[in-house]
């Protein structure tokens, strides 16, 4: 039995010695025995026909399985009606997968109205939701092909939250958006995940959704074998076996380290000068020019001599990070950094001070190290995982 | 040539031509009636046939191949069959317009109910609607469209072919031109024809016009 958990919560979701096999003779899960905890999101990774979507739609019956049982807060959901079970479950998928033919605001009533709540009631809290995920309130009466994607695949986790499941399902919802609307969505999804804090099961192949979403990633291999379920980092640590290690890839290193934050890496006081004044001649050191507000512009490079204002010379750009950014996006600017300094700002995007490239990569290193060592007992290779 | 078509012209406008019992406006209701109660009757059968097979996936290939079979069948071959068996009625001239007619509506709705976007089918399932619910609120609504063409299909084919009732000394448009061919008047045979062409142009403008405006949210 793999707990995908510390022991914090109760237990909600918990496989049994599930198998699945289809009438074509291929099996989809093989002796799956997993436990997911209340709260918090549970990544399924693993490549195409690993079994991850076969087992997320086991919880809601979407699928039945050959054996095994799975029970949901206690209960065995093969015991449950399907349709009702499913109507307290969330379930959202890759399009989404909205009724065309019904408005934005009818859409994300759907299970409501199923629970029969009335269509008053049920379309009020489409709308309170509307605004949840961060659609403007003019969406309500428009039809899913008048929007975007991304937009689309909002409205598909208003509809799955329409009627306040504990359990959210959702299948590679991110899937056919492109890169920039994904990483927002995730944005939104973490954002919202802190308000609500669900139940989540989400589907990925992609690894860095995974560590980027996951509060505990289950990576499955071809055949349905759940090899590891562990912690984002501790699995980037400490992979099971080669293939868990494969599957992460060769940056698991710097994957490993966009999981810590500089919050803990101290800062020293930045040379600066201010864009409206002159910036001093014979200096040998970069020097960042701040703004009347103190907020960072650019670096200015030592060898010019800006003969007016250090605000209208040639500046090399800076990226300033804040406390909650991550150990890798330092490493990054450290490396792009002209100065060697990486510039660090507070919440108002405020000059706070400066790391020195060294201070980062030897954080990093620690970083690392600290995450490997210590053995700890939760994580444990499953199955028959002679990779 | 030119003669023809002038006296074609008086034929059609003239007052006399439209009044009585023989008159076009009374033939042209008796055709419109075959007609009407024709599609309706076979819609009865048709329809249900249709989303039955499209909502299970099951009896397709028997109720298309059934479908194929009736849309073979000569029209006034089956007129004759039926008239021979069952004697002087209406019933032969139904039965021959009702099979010329489901054909097209089974094959519009089964064609209408596996284009809904399975993706769709399985979000309504995942929700947590049950069958009879993806039936009447998911698929029938999505398919609609194709299903009113088949509608539309079958009640143009036979508007087009109740000419047939007149072959069995029954009313309709069909009168003037098994009429006409016996009394060798080629105007009233033309005018008649023009007669069905027209009534059968209009409705199915008229209908996808409806269309058009009843599905107008409708990507495609």
């Amino acid at each position: 039995m793999t707990v995908c958990s510390r022991g914090k919560g109760r237990l909600m979701i918990k496989f049994d010695a599930v198998n699945k096999r289809f009438p074509n003779g291929t099996t989809a899960v093989h002796e799956l025995s997993l436990t997911m905890p209340e709260g918090g999101i549970t990544v399924l990774v693993g490549s195409s026909g690993c079994g991850k979507t076969t087992t997320l739609r086991m919880i809601n019956r979407m699928v039945d399985p050959s054996s095994g049982t799975i029970t949901l807060s206690g209960r065995n959901i093969l015991e449950a009606d399907a349709a009702e079970l499913r109507r307290g479950i969330g379930y959202v998928i890759q399009q989404a997968g909205l009724f065309p033919h019904r408005t934005i605001l009818d859409n994300i009533a759907t299970v409501p109205l199923l629970l029969g709540h009335g269509r008053k009631r049920a379309r009020a809290r489409a709308a309170e939701l509307l605004e949840t995920v961060g659609l403007p309130a003019d969406a309500a009466k428009r039809y899913p092909h008048q929007l975007s994607g991304g937009q689309q695949q909002r409205v598909g986790v208003a509809r799955a939250l329409a009627a306040d499941p504990p359990v959210l399902l959702m299948d590679e919802p991110f899937g056919a958006v492109d890169p920039v609307v994904r990483t927002q969505l995730q944005d939104e999804l973490l954002r919202l995940q802190q308000e609500l804090n669900k139940t989540i099961v989400f589907v990925t192949h992609d690894i860095d959704e995974a560590v980027r979403l996951g509060d505990r990633i289950a990576v499955f291999r071809t055949g349905g074998h759940l090899v590891q379920c562990a912690p984002p980092a501790e699995l980037l640590a400490r992979p099971a076996d080669d293939f868990v290690a494969d599957f992460l890839g060769a940056e698991r290193g710097l994957k490993l380290l966009s999981l810590s934050t500089l919050a803990d890496l101290p800062r020293q006081p930045a040379t600066t000068v201010r864009a409206d004044e002159t910036a001093p001649a014979g200096r040998t050191d970069w020097q960042l020019v701040v703004s009347a507000k103190g907020e960072p512009l650019g670096w200015l490079d030592p060898a010019a001599t800006p003969p007016g204002r250090a605000g209208d010379a040639a500046l090399l750009p800076v990226r300033p990070l804040r406390d909650t950014d991550s150990l890798l996006s330092a490493l990054n600017e450290s490396v792009a950094s002209p100065a060697g300094l990486i510039a660090r700002i507070d919440d108002a995007g405020v000059l706070a001070g400066v790391t020195a490239r060294e201070a980062v990569h030897a954080r990093a290193g620690a970083a690392h190290s600290a995450a490997i060592e210590p053995p700890r007992p939760a994580t444990a290779p499953v199955g028959k995982s002679s990779a | 040539m030119y003669e023809l078509f002038a006296d074609l012209g008086t034929w059609l406008t003239g007052a006399e031509q439209w009044q009585g019992p023989d008159g076009i406006a009374h033939r042209l209701t008796e055709h419109l009636q075959y007609s009407l109660l024709a599609t309706l009757i076979a819609t009865v059968i048709a329809l249900p046939i249709g989303l039955l097979i499209g909502h299970t996936g099951r009896g397709a290939f028997l109720a298309i191949n059934l479908s194929s079979f009736g849309r073979a069948l000569p029209t006034v071959g089956l007129v004759v069959l039926v008239f021979l068996a069952s004697g002087l009625s209406m019933t032969p001239v139904y039965v021959a317009l009702v099979a010329l007619a489901v054909p097209s509506i089974v094959t519009n709705t089964y064609a209408g109910m596996t284009a809904v976007d399975p993706e769709v089918k399985d979000a309504a399932r995942g929700q947590g609607m049950r069958g009879h619910q993806i039936l009447w609120q998911v698929e029938l609504p999505l398919a609609l469209p194709l299903i009113m063409t088949g509608l539309r299909l079958a009640l143009i084919q036979v508007v087009a072919t109740a000419t047939v009732a007149a072959y069995v000394s029954f009313g309709g448009l069909g009168r003037y031109v098994f009429d006409g061919l016996a009394q060798r008047d080629l105007v009233q045979v033309l005018g008649g024809a023009v007669l069905v062409a027209v009534v059968a142009v209009v409705l199915d403008l008229a209908l996808s016009g409806l269309q058009r405006i009843l599905f107008r949210h409708r990507t495609a």
